[in-house]
């Protein structure tokens, strides 16, 4: 308790509350892409946006109801290749109404129709591991993870198999198209993130997160709980696949194609690392969580690795060894702080609860000594 | 009619048959025990009623509606609430947030604080611990959350496994205590218990369990003074 307000205390009046931070960083974040008028910059941001969108979905899953999915890239690819079918010239069917050819769903429906999509393999996915837990469950989401993309590879009359699908259809609003400017898609996706945030917010607080936070804690004293593990766990799967849905949809439209290269289990490994280093289950770390490890990806070691090529270590590519870096990185955050960049207020008052407490036997003594008397 | 009514049940692991044939009643306002030795099925028992295990054949009956096919969940909402062995609070939680979850089926919030009040009456070392993580608590202290925490379904029954495990001879008595006094203010309880002694010093009537079947049963008093069962489980002819 003293630790999380102390750092709230520590802080200029007007951000004393949660939402006047919030605020803060949301207009921070919308005044970001006018800082040196940099496209490549936006660019990042608008894809560092994706991942914070597929970051906030796994939270769910992973840091919510405690359930580790090693393959939520399977969701993102669903995600993705929904809105591509339904959005692209791929898909020829005699009832399309559209003279182009194709299927061209207006974005903004194929936002609601391709989450909606991933939710319900996220359920179907999510069924047949109920019974599953920790490593095995682990095993068999890995199994989905590689199925998915193999599966999308192979469909190859609808799927463009190793190709992809591209021209893809971009969104508009009224007459405005968002082109190949990465601005509008940035704005587009800040305005998600917003939205999943406040969703992931609301549904922490809600009574079917309070049911996950159970059911990670200790499912067999959930079920005693009367909670319904099987509907509890199957909506972490569905809701968290949605947000991967968003972030298909974001970024496929930005990209103008998808392939099944961008699925592959490294992505999985990549948004499960951002959680781990931000802090699981905590909405903020995994924001930061999930920013640094982008930021890593596309500015840190391609400039590290150019600093180092002026040292003189002209062999050297951090790039090529960024998954040995990620994993350094895990290791010393599990070393050093488990808990994660930014821990969740319950797990800070917890560390601090454990130092304020001197010793449970103490506890037990006292409670024996006062029976006696 | 018996609040619960168990009949020829029987529950296998695989091939392992746990339960052979089980029958046992429990009546509105009694405690009853069930005793027996390790691996007797006395734990497959509860977690049948409870619907963790699914029953191989043979009917449960509660308040005269067969539950043996009812979800765990539904056998809560039904009334009858369950507080495992091994105690399994939620350690990351505090007291609070343990026993708002005991009352996860519940939505009514002025009997819910109501019902708070009356637990926090029946424990006060819970209110003491009320905004402390219940894994820095003592043993007892989780014994004392896990009971307090199964009450806040408003159970018609509440099934205890074994709640004196690994507790000091007088938390032992103070857990006793307090399984009296929750009797005493309606709830139906069926205790399993190694502690014998004990088990049938605070319950009606009992049940002795012998590798999946009931090998005994009677009044407590007629229990404690079979030769039989005091050889097996009371220590011997004392």
């Amino acid at each position: 308790m003293a630790v999380a307000t102390r750092f709230g205390s520590s802080l200029p009046a007007p951000l004393r509350t949660p939402g006047a931070r919030t605020a803060l960083v949301f207009a921070v974040a919308l005044a970001l892409p006018f800082v040196g008028h940099n496209g490549g910059f936006t660019n990042f941001l608008a894809d560092a946006g994706a991942f914070v969108l597929l970051a906030l979905g796994l939270n769910i899953v992973v840091g919510f109801a405690g359930l580790l999915d090693l393959g939520y890239a399977a969701f993102f690819a669903i995600g993705s290749y929904a809105f591509a079918l339904l959005a692209s010239p791929q898909v020829n069917v005699h009832w399309a109404i559209w003279p182009q050819g194709g299927i061209h769903v207006p974005f903004w429906v194929l936002l609601f129709v391709a989450s909606g999509i991933a939710a319900v393999f996220g359920i179907l996915l999510g069924a047949p591991t109920l019974r599953l837990r920790g490593d095995y469950l682990a095993i068999v989401t890995l199994g989905f993870g590689e199925i998915v993309p193999q599966t999308f590879l192979n469909l190859s009359q609808w799927t463009g198999g190793p190709n992809g699908i591209g021209s893809l259809d971009q969104p508009t609003i009224g007459s405005y198209k968002f082109g190949f400017d990465p601005l509008p898609y940035y704005f587009m996706v800040l305005g998600l993130v917003a939205l999943t945030v406040w969703l992931a917010n609301n549904l922490r607080a809600s009574r079917l997160g309070r049911a996950w936070m159970a059911i990670r804690e200790d499912e067999l004293a959930a079920a005693h709980m009367g909670i319904n593990t099987t509907t509890t766990k199957l909506a972490a799967f569905a809701i968290g696949a949605s947000f991967s849905g968003l972030a298909g949809c974001a970024l496929a439209s930005k990209l103008q194609l998808v392939s099944t290269e961008q699925f592959q289990f490294q992505v999985s490994v990549f948004i499960l690392a951002m959680l781990v280093l931000g802090g699981m289950g905590n909405i903020p770390g995994v924001i930061v969580g999930s920013l640094v490890l982008s930021a890593l990806e596309r500015f840190i070691l391609p400039q590290a690795t150019n600093f180092l090529h002026g040292l003189g270590f002209a062999s050297i590519d951090l790039s090529n060894s960024r998954f040995l870096i990620y994993g350094v990185i895990l290791v010393m955050m599990m070393l050093f702080r488990p808990e994660g960049l930014i821990p969740s207020g319950q797990r800070k008052a917890e560390l601090h609860a454990a130092e304020d407490d001197t010793t449970v036997a103490g506890h037990e003594q006292e409670l024996y000594t006062e029976a006696i008397r | 009619m018996a609040l619960l009514e168990v009949e020829n049940l029987v529950a296998r692991y695989g091939r392992i048959t746990a339960l052979d044939g089980i029958a046992l009643t429990v009546e509105q306002g009694e405690i009853v025990t069930l005793i027996g030795a390790n691996g007797a099925g006395k734990t497959t028992t509860l977690r049948t009623i409870s619907g963790l295990v699914r029953p191989a054949a043979g009917t449960i009956r509660f308040d005269g509606r067969d539950i043996s096919k009812l979800a765990p969940n539904d056998i809560v909402r039904a009334g009858i609430s369950h507080s495992p062995e091994g105690r399994h609070v939620f350690p990351r939680m505090t007291v609070r947030e343990n026993l708002e979850l005991g009352a996860y089926t519940r939505t009514a919030k002025s009997e819910i604080a109501e019902d708070t009040e009356q637990v926090l009456g029946i424990f006060p070392r819970l209110r003491e611990r009320y905004e402390q993580k219940a894994g820095t608590m003592s043993g007892g202290e989780q014994q004392m959350l896990a009971i307090a925490r199964a009450m806040m379904s408003r159970p018609r029954l509440l099934l205890l496994d074994e709640p004196s495990l690994g507790l000091s001879p007088i938390l032992v008595q103070t857990i006793f205590g307090v399984i009296r006094d929750i009797n005493a203010r309606g709830t139906t309880v069926l205790l399993i218990e190694q502690n014998a002694r004990q088990a049938l010093a605070v319950a009606a009537r009992g049940y002795v369990l012998e590798v999946g079947r009931i090998a005994h049963s009677g009044a407590a008093a007629e229990l404690s003074a079979s030769e039989a069962v005091r050889a097996a489980y009371l220590g011997g002819a004392a």
